[in-house]
């Protein structure tokens, strides 16, 4: 029966021992660690979540990469485009222009030749009017006998009239 | 609770060993067969198991060849006579020191009286450091230097960057799991006020239970299977739950939700509850150690009993015995977490349903 009742010895020593130990685990030992794994704990949830964040962002990075790559290849693509137009356009522009141009000096070309062909008929004209008033002066002034004569003096007047005209040119 | 009982009990029906009292047994039985001291062939196994579980002003270690050989504990007991401190090895002869003998009365049988004037046996008032205090002192100081040794790696390191070695890392899960799985969660907002007296019964409980396990010096003592410690434990428990708690717990012991006619019923039951708690707690952790070490000291002893009937008897049983004792002792470690466990986990429960509100609901 006596395992059944406390003995005030054991009782004594055990309230002062279990005190003791409780003061100076309570004090200094459960605190510190338990204090140091909450820690912990918040460190490595903080941490998880910061790489949680990383991870979204990284991503999103990748996105966004993805995206103005895309992005950049269209725009090569059109530029490339555009250049090839304008390229076009200004070769087309040339051509034009040098038609034109050629077409302005071909026509300019014909309006002098044809100028110059006017002039020279002007001229012609009216050296052989002045031959004609020669050669008749001549005719009417000489006699003329016989058709041979006639010829002769016709041939005469002729050159004179090329001589002189010639002549006059110079 | 309710869940946790049948295991307890369960736990109790099969766990046991400590081969402490082994080498007693030994001396016991092969001493008729020495030419020591004239002793009964029986072997006296009611001595040996009780000699073990209770307590003692001596550490007895073993005897060799009818020789005892112990450690005297020093006796300090305050009689009539004023007080009185001296070595236990005075009080062996039988004879008595200083007035001061040790019963063998029915009463007081194994305890330090003195004699009155009448020739009664009456006990001084003896604060004694007996087997079970050396053994508690012990199993005290390797705790604080345990504890102690973690909390400095703690605060010498940086926990944020290191991970933990040594006792630290041995410690650490273990204080992580009662202190996140059983008192965060059972007793929830406002555990903190309550996990270092939690945590410090629980590797109390624990180192001494272990200590229980281990046969020899300074291991051995049935310091949780005695009453006047697991008493101790469950008052500080009572203590907590009913100095910590608040008005609606209060209420429902004196005013509880039932009928009106139930109400005188119900106001005694709970009233009784109250006590019950902790009283089942002191006896639970009492009654599982002390049936262990019970268990393990019988089946030690029928090695020293059968070894009487006859060579072949004997052998097989022998055989028999050391098995089942191996077992046994694999039981008790388990035994030893699982009541350190349950003695914690239902502190932190009554705790918690003292500090439950109606809001957060009645389970």
């Amino acid at each position: 029966m006596s395992l059944l009742l406390p003995d005030s010895g054991l009782l004594f020593w055990m309230v002062l021992i279990f005190a003791i130990v409780f003061f100076v685990l309570a004090k200094f030992g459960f605190p510190v660690i338990t204090g140091m794994l909450e820690k912990r704990r918040e460190y490595i949830d903080n941490s998880l979540r910061l790489a949680k964040e990383a991870d979204e962002k990284i991503g999103h990075l990748m996105e966004e990469q993805a995206r103005m790559i895309a992005q950049a290849r269209e725009e090569q693509a059109r530029i490339l485009k555009e250049a090839a137009q304008a390229r076009d356009n200004i070769v087309r522009q040339a051509q034009e222009k040098a038609q034109d141009e050629a077409r302005k000096i071909l026509e300019e070309a014909k309006v002098r030749i044809e100028a110059e062909k006017e002039s020279a008929l002007r001229e012609i004209r009216s050296q052989v009017a002045l031959l004609s008033v020669n050669v008749a002066e001549k005719v009417i002034r000489k006699d003329l006998s016989s058709d041979k004569a006639q010829m002769e003096l016709v041939y005469k007047m002729l050159d004179e009239v090329s001589a002189s005209g010639q002549a006059d040119k110079n | 609770m309710a869940a946790v009982l049948p295991l307890a009990a369960g736990a109790a029906d099969t766990e046991a060993v400590v081969v402490p009292e082994q080498d007693d047994a030994v001396a016991s039985a092969v001493m008729p067969e020495d030419d020591a001291a004239e002793q009964s062939d029986d072997v006296d196994v009611y001595g040996i198991i009780f000699g073990h579980i209770g307590d003692s002003y001596e550490w007895h270690i073993t005897d060799i060849g009818g020789r005892k050989i112990s450690i005297p504990l020093p006796v300090i007991v305050r009689s009539s006579t004023g007080w009185h401190c001296f070595l236990s090895s005075r009080l062996e002869d039988g004879t008595g020191y200083e007035g001061l003998h040790i019963s063998s009365s029915d009463r007081f049988d194994g305890k330090i009286v003195e004699l009155d004037a009448d020739g009664n046996e009456i006990r001084p008032f003896d604060i004694s450091i007996t087997r079970n205090v050396l053994a508690l002192m012990i199993s005290s100081i390797l705790l604080v230097a345990l504890i102690l040794s973690c909390s400095r790696w703690y605060r010498r390191h940086d926990a944020l960057s290191e991970a933990p070695r040594g006792v630290a890392a041995l410690l650490e899960p273990v204080i992580a799991m009662i202190n996140d799985d059983v008192i965060k969660d059972t007793i929830g907002p406002g555990y903190a006020r309550f996990a270092p007296y939690l945590l410090t019964v629980f590797f109390f409980i624990l180192i001494n239970n272990l200590m229980g396990i281990v046969p020899f010096f300074p291991g051995g003592a049935n310091v949780t299977g005695n009453i006047t410690v697991t008493f101790v434990l469950a008052f500080i428990t009572f203590m907590i739950v009913n100095l910590t708690t608040n008005r609606h717990y209060w209420k429902d012991i004196f005013w509880p939700d039932v009928p009106l006619w139930l109400k005188p019923i119900m106001i005694v039951l709970e009233i009784f509850g109250v006590f019950t708690k902790p009283f089942s707690l002191m006896i639970r952790l009492f009654a599982n150690i002390m049936a262990g070490h019970c268990l393990i000291l019988c089946v030690v002893s029928i090695i020293f009993i059968a070894a009487k009937i006859g060579i072949a008897i004997g052998t097989s049983m022998t055989i028999i015995s050391v098995v089942f004792g191996i077992f046994m002792d694999c039981l008790e470690l388990l035994v030893a977490f699982i009541q350190a466990y349950v003695f914690t986990m239902l502190s932190a429960v009554f705790i918690g349903l003292s500090r439950e509100r109606p809001e957060t609901g009645k389970s």
